[in-house]
């Protein structure tokens, strides 16, 4: 394996479910402590991308490098300790029990007994959860529900960051506050951000990666990307309706 | 006003019932009474091995009768050889465990899903039962004990004290033993379920994938976690064993498994005592039924499961339990809400 | 060489035994994602449509084919119109109150019928190959099985039922697309697997004898079977019913029948361990 400058590398990666070619012969790299923007319409193929690096789904070829180590054959687990935190589009949280458990619960794995606690308690002043700190996650709304999975995967203090639309479902000040909140996760790690509202990443991100159809259309700086009319034939028309 | 956790009542409470149990019974109730008391508590012990898997692993297996028939057999086989109990004792519950971790083992790391999880553990179950109701004949035997068939294996030797074998255990006694087992069953699963380990299986419960993606092996601990709830079975099966003195194949069939599960789901999954007061009120139901001849006790207990699952999805204790809060809360006798430790509320069967 | 002939038939037999006594279930399971563990008892109940009636005079082929099918069927509507309507999509809590039905039929049973084994005397004579004889009513099970099986892969590839089954299978959706409510789709389900296991309770009658705990038997072989043959209803049955079927016989014919049995358990594991979606999960998706 030859050293490379890439913290995350694919290459080739494939999945298919079926018939259907969700990801399509990805080469995409990212250097360490870039936040990039992943966009592109609904059924990209953004989620399933972010699935493979984290081996929920199996990717059907293709190689994933982390730190120049091969993962693809690591299970989800493995990758989590290597420094890889997702937040998921649909909220994946432990909906039976309180906001503060389930960011024990993430604490408590890298964390002895002692300091899992104290990194709980900032955790939630972080990510400002004190006022729902014990409140069932099940009963919290979208915003909160997504704040929650943030603050658990921040506890691990991931070299890489995946968020998979963090401000759906969020108001005008929600959102900022979440910009707020990846800015500055981004001065300790790496992050890669799906988003749809282009103010929001114009506002958070430097280079944008657009997919299209499973593949990478368009890698580029925002505005240029923004510019490019290619993109917005494919996805910034149809984000008018 | 800073009053008890509702958690720190409830330990203080369980344990001043028990030692009370403990103490006060054998003074006031007649034999035959204590000798049924008893046969409830090895019952209660084996609803607690299927109340922590189930309820807070959220693994359904039917097979918590196996751990506990082959920890009664193991427990017999030893014993009727080696005359003294201490080591049949340990290799009752150490066996048991070695095979649900095997067994648990094939079932969680090939990923298989609940139902078939289900389908497994009702397998394997029945390969006992038909496996030793087939050992009539003479061949059959390991040492000393004849594995009897649907016979059974009778004049299994009780309890004794460690290196002394004329010091053993009356029946009187046993209600000693099998309490102690059960009040230490329940507390140690309660220490385990507010410990790391415990948490973690919780948290697998609400979302198997989450807990992976933090990091936790999910496998592993499924796998861990139905060690431990065969080895609480076997110690069950150990003591009803104990209590008989004596085993057969009935252990295994579909009846007992239908029993332990219907003793959870009335009780309350994912609660602890739910499950014991169940063993308690449907083993003493089954006893009333069995002296009258006009009503079938598979009916009654038939009627009850369909009856709780319908309009009792939690089972009685979680649902008289909120009742109360609800009222207390309403009426200003208590004022915080349920403390967010305590691990006895949740809900959720499916998993 | 006589032998051998016997031994085939006898295989194929059980195979057929297999399949007919797991269709019922299959169609449930496989429509409904429902598992109905009170199969057996519906199993039993067939058996009973079968042994009353002729006690009291009825021509055994009008019990075997009219009465049990029908009978079963209706308390599968009612027990789905009273219950399983009410669970559906939980699937660990319909698991349940099946079983809580299954006790209180064999409960209800024992009261009214006593625990004592009744038998249907087997009908037709035996057959002989060389010096070995046999009993003819295997052929009879093995016709029926195939006719039953011809007549549901008929009925779920061209007819309308078949269509609306099949899109209710795959997505109920499609079912309300196509102008049928689900639940209607659901009570007529159940009902034709309750039929089916009452056919089968009937026509294993005779071989097996009439006794209210006789469910319990068959439950287990039949929740394999299903399971092992995964998604599609017919195929998957069949596919597993010829590997479970020839596990059993095989391991029978060499040593004895509790080692057949234990073999076909053991088999059931490592299937499920090695093809965790059942056979029809790995082979032959295209299947009903
Ligand atoms: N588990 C699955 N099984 C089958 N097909 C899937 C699965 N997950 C995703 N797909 C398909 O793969 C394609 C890519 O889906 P994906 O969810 O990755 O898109 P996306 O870019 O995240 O879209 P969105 O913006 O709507 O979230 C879609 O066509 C989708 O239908
Ligand atoms: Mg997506």
């Amino acid at each position: 394996m030859a050293d490379t400058n890439f913290l995350l590398e694919t290459r080739g990666l494939t999945k298919r479910f079926g018939g259907v070619i969700a990801v399509n012969d990805v080469n995409f790299n990212l250097i360490p402590g870039e936040l990039r923007c992943l966009i592109g319409p609904n059924g990209a193929g953004k989620s399933t991308f972010f699935k493979c690096l984290t081996h929920q789904h199996k990717p059907s070829s293709g190689k994933i490098f982390f730190k120049d180590r091969d993962i693809t054959r690591l299970h989800t687990h493995q990758i989590a300790h290597l420094g890889i935190g997702i937040k998921t589009q649909v909220p994946s949280v432990f909906d039976g029990i309180p906001v503060r458990e389930n960011i024990w619960l993430a604490a408590r794995r890298y964390h002895g007994r002692g300091s899992a606690n104290k990194v709980t308690a900032d955790v939630i002043d972080r990510v400002g959860l004190g006022n729902i700190r014990d409140s069932m996650v099940g009963r919290l709304a979208h915003g909160e529900r997504q704040w929650v999975e943030i603050g658990m995967v921040l506890t691990s203090d991931p070299t890489l960051l995946l968020l998979d639309e963090p401000t759906a479902g969020m108001t005008h000040e929600e959102t900022e506050k979440t910009a707020r909140l990846i800015k500055e996760i981004s001065e300790s790690a790496s992050l890669i951000v799906v988003e749809h509202d282009m103010q929001f990443i114009k506002a958070i991100a430097n280079k944008v990666t657009v997919f299209h159809q499973g593949s990478i259309l368009v890698e580029d700086k925002v505005e240029a990307v923004m510019a490019n009319p290619l993109v917005r034939d494919i996805y910034l028309g149809k984000e008018k309706d | 006003m800073r009053g008890l956790s509702l958690n720190t009542a409830g330990l203080l409470a369980a344990a001043i019932i028990s030692v009370l149990a403990l103490v006060v019974i054998p003074q006031v109730a007649p034999f035959y009474i204590l000798l049924q008391i008893t046969l409830y508590f090895s019952f209660a012990i084996l609803a607690l091995s299927l109340a922590f898997i189930w309820g807070f692993g959220g693994v359904f297996s039917f097979g918590q009768a196996a751990f506990f028939g082959l920890g009664g057999y193991t427990y017999a086989i030893l014993s009727i050889n080696m005359g003294s109990s201490t080591v049949p004792l340990i290799v009752a519950i150490v066996l048991p465990t070695v095979f649900a971790l095997l067994l648990g083992y094939l079932m969680f790391y090939g990923r298989l899903s609940s139902v078939y999880l289900a389908v497994i553990t009702l397998v394997v179950t029945l390969i006992f039962h038909k496996f030793l109701g087939h050992t009539a004949g003479f061949e059959y035997r390991i040492g000393n004990a004849h594995l009897g068939g649907y016979n059974g294996i009778p004049a299994i030797p009780p309890i004794n004290v460690p290196g002394d074998v004329t010091k053993f255990a009356f029946p009187e006694d046993m209600f000693y033993i099998a309490g102690v087992a059960l009040v230490i069953v329940y507390f140690g699963l309660r220490w385990l379920l507010s410990s790391h380990f415990g948490r973690t299986l919780i948290g697998i419960r609400e979302n198997e994938e989450r807990a992976e993606l933090l990091g936790y092996d999910v496998r592993l601990y499924k796998m861990i976690a139905f060690g431990i709830a065969g080895a609480i079975a076997a110690l069950g099966g150990v003591m009803f064993t104990n209590w008989n003195s004596f085993i057969d194949p009935h252990v295994f069939d579909l009846g007992m498994s239908a029993q332990i599960i219907i003793w959870v789901v009335v009780g309350g999954l994912s609660t602890l005592i739910g499950p014991i007061i169940g063993a308690f009120a449907l083993g003493i139901l089954a006893l009333e039924l069995g002296t009258q001849q006009t009503i079938d006790v598979n009916l009654i207990l038939g009627a009850i499961l369909i009856i709780v699952v319908l309009f009792v999805p939690e089972g009685f204790v979680p649902t008289i339990k909120r009742m109360c809060i609800w009222l207390a809360e309403s009426r200003g006798w208590l004022r915080s809400r349920l403390d967010s430790s305590d691990l006895e509320e949740k809900q959720g069967r499916d998993g | 060489m006589d032998l051998a002939a016997i031994t085939i038939i006898q295989v194929i037999n059980l195979i057929a035994s297999l399949a007919l006594l797991s269709i019922g279930l299959a169609v449930i399971f496989g429509m409904m994602r429902v598992i109905n563990l009170a199969h057996g008892e519906f199993l039993m109940l067939g058996a009973y449509a079968v042994l009353v009636p002729t006690q009291a005079g009825v021509p055994l082929w009008i019990s075997m084919f009219i009465i049990a099918p029908l009978f079963v069927g209706i308390v599968g509507v009612i027990i789905e119109r009273l219950i399983i309507r009410h669970l559906y999509g939980r699937m660990m809590d319909t698991l349940l109150a099946t079983w809580g039905l299954s006790l209180l039929i064999v409960g209800a049973m024992t009261m009214i019928f006593g625990n004592t084994m009744e038998g249907i005397s087997t009908p037709f004579g035996s057959f002989t190959i060389g010096s070995l004889a046999d009993s003819q009513y295997k052929f009879f099970t093995i016709g029926i099985t195939a006719v039953v099986l011809l007549v549901a892969y008929i009925v779920l590839k061209f007819t309308r039922f078949g269509l609306i089954a099949r899109a209710t299978m795959q997505n109920s959706d499609q079912a309300s697309v196509l102008g049928v409510s689900p639940p209607a789709v659901y009570t007529l389900t159940f009902g034709i697997g309750a039929a089916l296991a009452g056919l089968a309770g009937a026509i294993l009658a005779p071989i097996s004898g009439v006794l209210p705990t006789m469910g319990a038997a068959y439950i287990a072989k039949a929740f394999i079977t299903v399971i092992g043959g995964g998604e599609a209803i017919l195929t998957g049955t069949a596919a597993a019913s010829v590997f479970f079927g020839a596990i059993n016989q095989t391991t029978t014919f060499f040593t004895s029948s509790v080692v057949g049995e234990v073999a076909l358990l053991v088999a059931a594991i490592i299937l499920l361990r090695l093809l965790p979606q059942g056979i029809t999960g790995r082979f032959f998706r295209r299947g009903l």
